[in-house]
């Protein structure tokens, strides 16, 4: 179920300003990419095109093509909500929806597209629990508020939800920045066990994070002060972080930037 | 090496600390002072007549000189017309609202209709009753009835909810809503089955004080709801009777029977604003998630 991205001469702006220009690229299925790059440099914006998410913000808006397999999200057929139902996505800060229980927060996706019959939902429910190295820990509560979880759990429950509704892709934003060691090796675990079935993206500003869990890694970069991020390169993961074919990404690795 | 002084506020601080605490607690109790004597005095001489022929018999033909009678056909009027108002200023209020919050954004419209909001918000009470007069009663025809009363209340309780409702749905997270957007679920079901529930206490809450301020309204129902002694069930036609009607008619009285009523009434009117918000905290708590 896993499929290819390919993305080329993409352009995310905000109103007027071009946040990141000109990437192209290739995310292979059944792996995990990883963004690494300073803050500010369009990492996150790059990561909420390939969903539609960047156009939720008022004024922002996307050139270039994004295509899932042959199809292109960006057709003038296609529907943002279809294209975010086949795309998933994990937030930096954990975002379960405080008015349900960690049932109902698993099933929120499923149930708010229709899907309504009891014994279908149970299932699913342990499911993708399971698949989020949560169920043990929760099996016995799952009529309480989400909310009440740790930061962690919490994380990890919202990967759930988000893994529920069988995406083929998924896009994680950050998910350990605002998590414990402990959580994150959770979440780590998680991210390597999930990359059988699906083509994982994921932003973020450890670099041991990125050398531990991705098999490929992109560094983005500032094309100047003031102006928009860009992709400097893309490669295996060991190759970027042995060695280099940029000397901008060597310096950002090496922790000799700026 | 200089040594770190870690002795208690200095005798200046500490003056000013208390002279904030004491200022502090008079004006609470300043604050507290006109709503206890105010409970104490409605109660004290509302209890007088607090008893079941209030509840349960008009004023049909009994005069200002005479005991007995009771309220029955104020109480009917008044949950008639705040019913009705209810039902007419809460759906538009908020959805009003959901389109200021969730699709306005800056946009012309939404600006205009938060600059008449805020114009309806300062709109006098008796205005709103004249308004309805002219349009309804004058203008269409209609004779005097409870709907008209409804129909100035809406004018007022519009804004009111407009307003509660847009700045709860303001404190929504946008993480929620983009959640909920990341799972593919379409904006109106994100609005439905998250935003108004994360809202809904703060809603409920707006609501309820939005129909506890026309709850007590006088002036509007005198020209639309008119004054009448006996019992009407019918809000759609003929005139009807409400509680603060009921208060305004029975006080203007010289005798000491009708004077015992209109605090009978006004006891009345302050327990039913009292049981509403207590019917809004029940609905609230019940709204948290449950065991399954």
């Amino acid at each position: 179920m896993a499929k290819r991205i390919e993305v080329s001469g993409l352009n995310a702006y905000y109103g007027k300003t071009r946040a990141i220009e000109d990437i192209s690229m290739t995310i292979e299925p059944r792996s995990v990419t990883a963004f690494i790059g300073p803050s500010g440099c369009g990492k996150s914006t790059f990561l909420r095109t390939l969903n539609r998410m960047h156009e939720v913000i008022p004024g922002a808006r996307v050139e270039g093509k994004v295509l899932l397999d042959d199809l292109d999200l960006y057709g003038p057929d296609v529907d943002p909500v279809a294209v975010r139902r086949v795309i998933g996505m994990v937030f930096q800060r954990p975002n379960p929806f405080p008015t349900m229980s960690i049932y109902e927060n698993v099933v929120a996706g499923l149930k708010l597209n229709g899907v309504r019959r009891k014994a279908q939902l149970d299932e699913i429910v342990e499911k993708s629990l399971r698949g989020a190295n949560l169920w043990n820990e929760v099996k016995d509560r799952l009529g309480r508020p989400g909310a009440g979880l740790s930061g962690g759990q919490q994380q990890r429950l919202c990967i759930a939800r988000a893994i529920a509704v069988e995406p083929q892709v998924l896009l994680m934003d950050e998910p350990c920045s605002a998590l414990d060691p402990i959580s994150t090796l959770a979440i780590e675990d998680l991210i390597a066990s999930l990359k059988d079935q699906y083509t994982i993206v994921i932003v973020t500003h450890n670099m041991q994070q990125a050398a531990r869990v991705s098999d490929r890694t992109a560094f983005f970069n500032l094309a100047g002060p003031g102006k928009p991020g860009r992709m400097v390169e893309i490669d295996e993961t060991n190759k970027i972080f042995t060695n280099p074919g940029e000397k901008a990404t060597e310096d950002y690795i090496t922790g000799r930037f700026g | 090496m200089s040594t770190v002084n870690l002795t208690g506020p200095s005798g200046i601080r500490k003056f000013k600390d208390k002279l904030a605490f004491v200022a502090v607690c008079a004006a609470f109790a300043l604050a507290v002072i006109p709503l206890v004597t105010l409970l104490y005095t409605v109660i004290k001489n509302g209890a007088k007549r607090f008893d079941m022929e209030f509840f349960t018999h008009s004023m049909n033909a009994i005069g200002g000189r005479d005991a007995g009678g009771g309220a029955y056909h104020a109480i009917i009027g008044t949950i008639e017309q705040v019913g009705l108002a209810s039902v007419i200023s809460i759906p538009i209020g908020v959805l009003t609202a959901v389109y200021l919050v969730e699709y306005g954004g800056g946009r012309r419209l939404a600006r205009i209709v938060t600059f008449f909001v805020d114009v309806m918000t300062g709109v006098p009470s008796i205005v709103s009753g004249l308004f309805v007069f002219a349009f309804w009663i004058a203008l269409l025809g209609f004779e005097y009835m409870g709907f008209a009363g409804s129909l100035a209340l809406a004018v007022l309780m519009l804004p009111t909810v407009v307003r509660a409702t847009e700045e709860m749905l303001k404190l929504v997270p946008n993480d929620l809503r983009e959640a909920s957007y990341a799972l593919g679920v379409p904006r109106w079901r994100t609005i439905c089955f998250v935003i108004l529930p994360t809202a809904f206490t703060g809603i409920i809450t707006g609501v309820m004080l939005a129909i506890a301020r026309v709850m007590g309204e006088t002036a509007p129902l005198l020209m639309t709801v008119f004054v009448t002694t006996a019992i009407n069930n019918s809000p759609f036609k003929g005139p009807q009777m409400a509680l603060p009607l009921f208060v305004w008619d029975q006080a203007q009285l010289p005798q000491q029977v009708a004077i015992d009523r209109a605090w009978a009434g006004a006891l009345t009117l302050i327990l039913f604003v009292m049981l509403l918000n207590l019917a809004a905290r029940l609905i609230a708590r019940l709204r948290k998630p449950v065991s399954r």
